[in-house]
């Protein structure tokens, strides 16, 4: 492992049992970071307001990342469309701690993911399986998280990419040598990540959950599923008490096994944010079926 | 990690890892590589059982707040002023030190001044090999890391890296701007468990 990469994966680590909070704007950054987020992610629209408006959605103006960046002393994350390098050259230029090559954006490449090994800044890739995922830290990515369905408040699709991934790294890891080419094969992952999984018994980098956490209880049931942290999106700004619901949010993510603090936390937290179901959602306009 | 109840009269070290955030299991891997007795901190019930804390690497404004949320401040600094050997790394550096600029302190134990983000944002990020206290070519990966600006006069300096203060020891209380439990080396794991004994 290059020295890069070292670090790049380390900050990921130094990032577990946190939650890492979208945010809009530098007021709602300090928020944030006064709720005891691990890091934000700067971006202009909010997944339920990409969704409702609908159209492109870009990397956002370097201008609101730079008083993001200005205005908390924890990471600050931004995203840029699946495969767009340039976005990504755009934000390595301004120094973000970490760049989401998200599927919430627009995808801006049908067939390629940005090649992530040539930037020094770190990537975090969305992933729905354990193929996925090892594609992409094949790439470069030093940080995995579920795709879920951003901007549902609907958990069960998070719910389902976690599982997958587990049963994914439960089943290289009972394989012999002898049958891990092929696996490699059927998963089209890299050769040498799956030979990683067999041996370890999971990934190479963490893993975060994303997309429909909604409360404190979605949250602490990621981390119960073995998520290392958690991002909040559309969740905490689209709810009746942001400050409130980030807070016991954290604290949740803190105890997640502790039923009784999560009691405690969950209470009277106002308005919960107005979720669709994924069900609902047709297939066309489902953000987790981009990027492969 | 070991269950408290085993623990009372056994007569073995058990250092606590503050598992509020951050990279608490790294240290736990580390200590368990040298067999000794661990427990992550979470709450106040434990705190009075352990011989020593580790404050772990992470965000250190997340691990301030979380220490108020889960009422462990008072016990951890009645602890550490009544001699505990206590132990941060990174941003567990930033929760002890008595100044850390603009912000307002956490733990304020340890006579320093230290400087946030000292190395700028991730790209700052770097590894380096250095002299800590009497050892040679220590391994030091710095990441978002802090450094320290100034040293009150009982506090002794143990590594400086390019002109930069980056570990110190106060009395009982010992702090590095770099992480070495997510590296083989365990020299400073080593220091820390002799200042237990």
């Amino acid at each position: 492992m290059s020295e890069r990469k070292f670090l790049n994966t380390n900050l990921a680590q130094m990032l577990k049992g946190g939650v890492i909070m979208d945010v809009m704007n530098a007021e709602q950054a300090k928020i944030a970071e006064k709720a005891g987020a691990c890091a934000v992610m700067a971006l202009e629209k909010i997944p339920a307001d990409i969704r409702l408006e609908g159209g492109v959605s870009r990397a956002s103006d370097p201008k609101m990342i730079k008083e993001i960046q200005d205005s908390v002393s924890i990471p600050v994350m931004a995203k840029v469309r699946i495969g767009h390098f340039v976005e990504a050259q755009i934000l390595e230029a301004l120094e973000v701690d970490y760049i989401d090559e998200s599927e919430v954006l627009t995808p801006a490449d049908r067939v390629y993911h940005i090649e992530k090994d040539k930037f020094d800044i770190p990537f975090v890739c969305g992933a729905k399986n354990l193929g996925e995922a090892l594609r992409r830290i094949g790439e470069g990515a030093s940080m995995i998280r579920t795709k879920g369905e951003p901007g549902t408040g609907d958990v069960v699709e998070a719910v389902t990419h976690m599982r997958k991934m587990n049963d994914d790294i439960r089943y290289i890891y009972g394989l012999k040598k002898s049958e891990l080419m092929n696996a490699a094969k059927e998963m089209g992952a890299p050769y040498d990540l799956i030979k990683y999984v067999n041996e370890n018994g999971k990934l190479p980098v963490v893993n975060f959950a994303a997309g429909g956490v909604a409360t404190p209880a979605d949250a602490a049931m990621m981390m119960q599923l073995g998520c290392d942290g958690v991002f909040v999106g559309s969740g905490i700004f689209k709810s009746g008490d942001p400050v409130k619901r980030a807070e016991a949010i954290v604290k949740a993510v803190t105890n997640y096994s502790n039923p009784k603090i999560l009691a405690e936390v969950s209470e009277n937290l106002g308005e919960a944010m107005v979720g669709i179901s994924v069900n609902d959602v047709s297939e066309n306009n489902r953000m987790a079926n981009r990027g492969w | 990690m070991k269950i408290i109840g085993w623990q009372i009269g056994d007569g073995k070290m058990l250092i606590g890892v503050l598992a509020l955030q951050g990279a608490f299991r790294e240290h736990i891997l580390a200590l368990e590589k040298m067999e000794i007795d661990t427990i992550e901190v979470k709450s106040n019930d434990c705190i009075k059982e352990i011989d020593g804390l580790i404050i772990p690497g992470g965000e250190s404004t997340t691990m301030g707040k979380l220490l108020d949320s889960f009422d462990l401040r008072d016990e951890i600094k009645k602890r550490i002023l009544s001699g505990m050997p206590v132990w941060g790394t990174c941003a567990g550096m930033i929760l002890l030190a008595k100044d850390i600029g603009k912000e307002k302190a956490h733990l304020k134990v340890m006579n320093i001044r230290v400087k946030r983000n000292g190395y700028g944002r991730q790209l700052g990020s770097f590894i380096s090999k250095g002299k800590f206290a009497n050892y040679t070519n220590v391994s030091m990966p710095f990441i978002r890391a802090p450094y320290i600006e100034k040293v009150g006069k009982n506090v002794e300096v143990l590594s400086i890296i390019d002109g930069k203060i980056v570990a110190a020891r106060e009395n009982n209380i010992l702090v590095t701007s770099f992480h070495p439990e997510i590296t083989d080396d365990l020299t400073v794991l080593e220091y820390f468990v002799k200042m237990i004994e």
